[in-house]
């Protein structure tokens, strides 16, 4: 019985300080500002621990069952704190209230653990032994749980799976307590019903952490989720705030409403304003219908061909009254052909005839993964040339210069190793960063002068300073990527890693 | 480094503990699962069998041709198809499977064309002239330059090749780099450095230690006399005690020859990794050239010029030479036929050869046993660490991996794939391995294969859509110690006119270029008998 309970004594002080620490984390995490949030949490704990100790002297009667209570209360706040937080990050009005209280209600049941367990054993030891033994076995909790959180539970667990289990070893010494202790203790049974309730919920929890964890996941967006879907290709969500609209594809943000603008205006008008009418053009992924919007700026436009692979993002953009409204109801424009086929497919088996388009846009999502990277080889360029003619002009979205210098330059030595000249530029996007691009084509591409009216962010002069780079961000080179050699995906994931802790 | 938002949520995955790697998969796992449909196809056990067991009725009529060839795997496809060149068309390829191939066949099904044994081909090695011929015709080999041929971009390895999986999670490439120690790496470096100083070794008489052809190497006695100790010996001898190190070079040795790095001879272990010098002008030195359906695009390619005269389900049981012409004796399932012919190519693995003509006999000829599975799957596989690869090999695992046959397709991301499981039976002996896998049922294969891919994938419970599983009792030449250089393989390699042997077993390696070079110099040999 003795050894029992200060085996106890040491899970909870591993428990006591693992919620500790996955508040701390959790807070600095979503809020920001981690010396800030580890200390008023730390400095909360430590205070609701004394008022916990505080008032662990109000009482008197049936110490044992008192304990076996509190353990099961521990289990369930500390055990499901993790996810509550996660899951209301972002739908309660004050996340920090929500934070703080459930740290004090913690750190109170956590204060009253070790004064009413070293009453219950006051008895059973003489008071220096008592003393020194529960406090070790107290610290060495404390030192396990600290060593445990940074190298075991936060890399293969998560914070969720990890709060969960605490919480179950919490209750697992209540249940152990109630099945070993010899002694009647009043209300056994209903005690026992409540510990087992208490196992069943954090066990489903511990189970469904991922599900939990992708449920949270949707608040890791700013603003308001107004849509979210999972196609088969990919997830799509839509956030709000004020008059923010975004866009995220599997999490990585494609536009902001406030600055898309400078994006589109300069993924669009460097290709369009150089031609001379044209009349035939390919979208590849852009089914947002925001670079459309800026092409049907050109009434010479008499065709457009759309291919975007995930039907469910045409639909999407060309039904939302507020996307619509952001795109200028472009997917409606009868000069467009929607097809919603895997680009690189697409081109691949066109077949014999194959047409010729004046201007091609390249809007794909980065070159973050195998699959991606395809749509980036000399042997997806090498399909863009059969469908180009001597004056043709593509345009390829090709990630941050800044950033990710390697990867642009390697989109640009890829596409010169696919016997394109290029005309790489930037421009600054502020949700994205300084973003560039690079055009290919088969003769030498001169910088227009002249843009169709009502631009906001492109005019000549913009459009001159986009080619030149600074030296922090020129030429460089790379390796080129082919399809039996991603060079690519491993610059884009090491510089972006380096920068983005998302 | 600073974790990320998707760590710290959920972990880094290798919450395999306990119920975690299930977890958000639990009502998919628990919940009554219907059977997945398929079923145990291909390698006509039952009629193979007959041959060793059986009587055959006597013949109801006969024919008469130039040349007939038995076996229609690799080696008899190449002597048809070069003796087809050569003019000599009254050929007839006698098949005892319904189709040809042999182990390089494949499998197709509204999804994609799927491999059932070979399944790829590395660059053609420096002494592998002769095949560059065959690669050109097939558009294989478009072209040269600087010097090197040009491959084919369709069918040069995609990116990524291949991934590791273990603790929990992937990683790219096949050697272990997750927690392992310094002395490990060093080991490393220093093994494969050892491997690409054998790939350029040469003996004496100028010729590579380890050569492909096989047949193409240097006599040097050095050489040869690792032929001689297990790979592992001279692994331990060499001073290679990695553990992680010994896992990967055992993985290559069941994954190419089927045999385990501790029973396996060092000169064939070491083969593996040093015969393949073969360079592109337009791909890196170490890929490999491949389709959906693995080498079953050669096996149709070789076959094409030869439809008519190839005859499936034809069982030979006979072959005797009468001095008037060799007389073979065929089972049709139904009735028995005789056709007499000038020559004869034997193109059967040597225990069959032996069957039918008593001196080609030899016990030193041994065989792995291997299954495949096929799946079809409605989502692809995922899991953490690093992207899905063409070869996808799980560590300590007794099934090897799996390949994944829509790879070389250039679609970014197909919805549904069919996924090759590769498992050499390499924990009992041959014989015994045979005779536990001959035992098990449908339902059985299933429960194996399922209970490995759930265990690495739990995502894909309730994605399988059909299983088919493929036992292959004879499936490769086994490499033993003393065999490679041994007189038993000398032997077999003796021609004796009117009935010519072709088969990768003489090689004692079981590869495609082994098998074409034996159809090819059968084919040469049948043509001066001929002639
Ligand atoms: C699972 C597996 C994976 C492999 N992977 C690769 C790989 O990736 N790359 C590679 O290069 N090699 C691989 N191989 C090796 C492969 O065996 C060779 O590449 C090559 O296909 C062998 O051709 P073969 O003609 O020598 O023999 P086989 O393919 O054995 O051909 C013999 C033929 O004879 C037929 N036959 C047998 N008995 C009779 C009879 N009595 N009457 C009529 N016909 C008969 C058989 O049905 C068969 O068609 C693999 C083999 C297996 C089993």
């Amino acid at each position: 019985m003795q050894r029992l309970l200060l085996v106890s004594v040491f899970v909870i002080a591993t428990c006591g300080l693992i919620y500790e620490l996955i508040a701390g984390t959790l807070a600095s995490y979503l809020l920001g500002d981690s010396i800030t949030q580890f200390s008023t949490i730390i400095g909360t704990y430590l205070f609701a621990m004394g008022i916990g100790s505080w008032a662990s002297a109000k009482v008197d009667k049936n110490l044992l069952a008192f304990f076996v209570r509190i353990e099961i209360l521990v289990g369930l706040v500390g055990g499901s704190s993790a996810a509550i937080l996660f899951l209301l990050f972002d739908q309660v009005a004050s996340f920090r209230f929500l934070l703080y209280f459930i740290v004090t209600v913690i750190g109170i049941l956590v204060g009253i653990e070790i004064p009413i367990l070293l009453r219950i054993l006051k008895d059973r030891y003489e008071f220096k032994d008592l003393v020194s033994r529960v406090f070790t076995f107290d610290y060495i909790g404390a030192l396990f749980a600290s060593i445990l959180f940074p190298l075991v539970l936060v890399p293969h667990l998560g914070l969720i799976r990890s709060s969960f289990m605490f919480g179950i070893f919490n209750v697992m010494v209540a249940l152990w307590l109630l099945y070993s202790i010899k002694e009647p203790l009043p209300w056994a049974r209903l005690h026992k019903i409540a510990a087992g309730i208490v196992m069943i919920i954090l066990t489903l929890g511990f189970i469904s952490s991922d599900k939990i964890s992708s449920l949270a996941e949707s608040n890791s967006f700013a603003g308001h989720v107004i849509f979210a879907k999972s196609t088969p290709y990919q997830r799509i969500v839509i956030t709000r705030q004020q008059s923010d609209i975004r866009l995220y594809l599997n999490s990585n943000l494609q536009f902001s409403s406030q600055d898309e603008y400078r994006y589109h205006e300069a993924l669009v008008h460097p290709v369009m304003s150089a031609l001379q009418a044209p009349r035939n053009i390919l979208i590849i992924g852009g089914g947002d219908g925001l670079a459309l919007r800026e092409i049907l700026k050109y009434p010479s436009v008499a065709h457009v061909t759309l291919v975007d692979l995930d039907p469910a993002m045409t639909k999407l953009f060309s039904s939302s009254p507020m996307l619509r409204k952001l795109n200028q109801d472009s997917l409606h424009s009868p000069k467009l052909k929607v097809i919603n086929a895997d680009a690189f497919m697409w081109l691949k088996h066109l077949g014999a005839n194959r047409p010729i388009f004046d201007a091609i846009f390249i809007d794909l999502p980065d070159p973050s993964n195998f699959s991606i990277g395809k749509l980036y080889s000399t042997a997806f360029y090498g399909l863009l040339h059969t469908v180009m003619g001597p004056d043709s002009l593509a345009v390829i979205q090709s990630t941050s210069p800044l950033v990710a210098r390697k990867s642009f330059w390697c989109v640009n030595n890829t596409l010169r190793a696919s016997g394109f000249q290029t005309s790489p530029y930037h421009a600054l996007v502020p949700a994205f960063g300084d973003w560039g691009y690079v055009i290919a084509s088969n003769r030498p591409y001169t910088v227009p002068t002249r843009y169709p009216a009502g631009l906001r962010f492109i005019d000549a002069d913009t459009a001159r300073d986009m080619f030149s780079f600074p030296p922090d961000m020129g030429p460089i080179a790379t390796k080129i990527q082919r399809l039996d050699d991603q060079a690519l995906i491993h610059y884009f994931d090491e510089e972006w890693s380096k920068y983005l802790i998302y | 480094m600073k974790p990320t938002r998707r760590q710290l949520l959920y972990g880094s995955g290798s919450a395999a503990i306990g119920m975690a790697a299930i977890s958000p998969f639990v009502w998919d796992a628990i919940k009554p699962q219907k059977p997945i449909p398929g079923g145990i196809v291909g390698a006509n056990s039952a009629r193979g069998h007959r041959l060793r067991d059986g009587a055959f009725p006597a013949p109801i009529d006969s024919g008469k041709h130039d040349v007939i060839i038995v076996g229609s795997g690799i080696a008899g496809l190449s002597a048809a198809y070069h003796l087809d060149k050569a003019g000599i068309r009254d050929i007839r390829v006698l098949e005892l499977e319904d189709h040809a191939g042999g182990n390089a066949h494949s499998g197709k099904n509204d999804v994609s064309t799927y491999p059932w044994g070979a399944h790829y081909v590395p660059l053609l090695s420096s002494e592998s002239g002769h095949i560059k011929d065959l690669f050109r015709d097939f558009g294989i080999i478009t072209g040269e330059a600087d010097g090197l041929p040009v491959y084919n971009e369709d069918y040069i390895l995609n990116d990524p090749d291949e991934r590791l999986f273990l603790d929990g999670r992937w990683q790219e490439g096949l050697l272990p780099t997750l927690g392992v120690s310094a002395e490990d790496q060093a080991q490393y470096k220093r093994f494969l450095a050892q491997m690409e100083s054998f790939k350029v070794k040469r003996g004496d008489d100028g010729r590579r230690w380890f050569a492909i052809p096989i047949d193409e190497s240097s006599t040097d006695t050095d050489a040869r006399a690792l032929d001689r100790l297990t790979m592992k010996d001279w692994m331990l001898a060499a001073g290679y005690t990695s553990e992680p190190l010994h896992g990967f070079v055992n993985y290559g040795c069941r994954d190419d020859f089927g045999v385990r790095h501790d029973e396996i001879s060092a000169y064939a272990g070491i083969h593996y990794f040093a015969g393949r010098d073969g360079k592109a002008a337009n791909t890196k030195p170490d890929s490999v050239i491949t389709w959906p359906e693995g080498n079953g695009f050669l096996a149709h390619k070789l076959a094409e010029p030869m439809a008519g005269r190839i005859l499936p389900n034809a069982l030979v049981y006979n072959i005797n030479d009468t001095g008037a012409g060799v007389v073979v004796d065929y089972w049709d399932g139904q009735v028995s036929r005789r056709l007499t012919a000038r020559a004869v190519v034997i193109a059967t693995p040597r225990f069959i050869a032996g069957r039918l003509v008593p001196p080609l006999k030899s016990p030193d000829f041994t065989y792995a046993p291997w299954v495949v599975a096929n799946l079809t799957l409605n989502r692809l596989p995922g899991g953490a660490g690093a992207d899905l690869a063409w070869d996808n090999v799980i560590k300590d695992s007794p099934a090897l991996g799996y390949v994944v046959a829509t790879h070389q397709v250039p679609q970014m991301q197909p919805l549904r794939t069919v996924i090759t499981y590769y498992w050499p039976l390499t924990h009992l002996s041959p014989a015994e391995a045979r005779k536990e896998a001959i035992a098990r049922t449908y339902e059985d294969w299933q429960k194996l294969f399922l209970s490995e891919l759930y265990r690495v994938h739990p995502e894909l419970v309730g994605h399988v859509a059909h299983m088919d599983v493929w036992l292959w009792g004879h499936a490769m030449i086994r490499p033993m110690p003393g065999f490679i250089w041994g007189e038993a393989r000398e032997g077999a390699l003796k021609q004796a006119p009117p009935i010519f042997t072709a088969h990768s077993d003489m090689s004692g390696i079981s590869i495609f270029e082994e098998a074409y070079t034996h159809g090819l110099k059968a084919s040469q040999a049948v043509k001066a008998f001929l002639a």
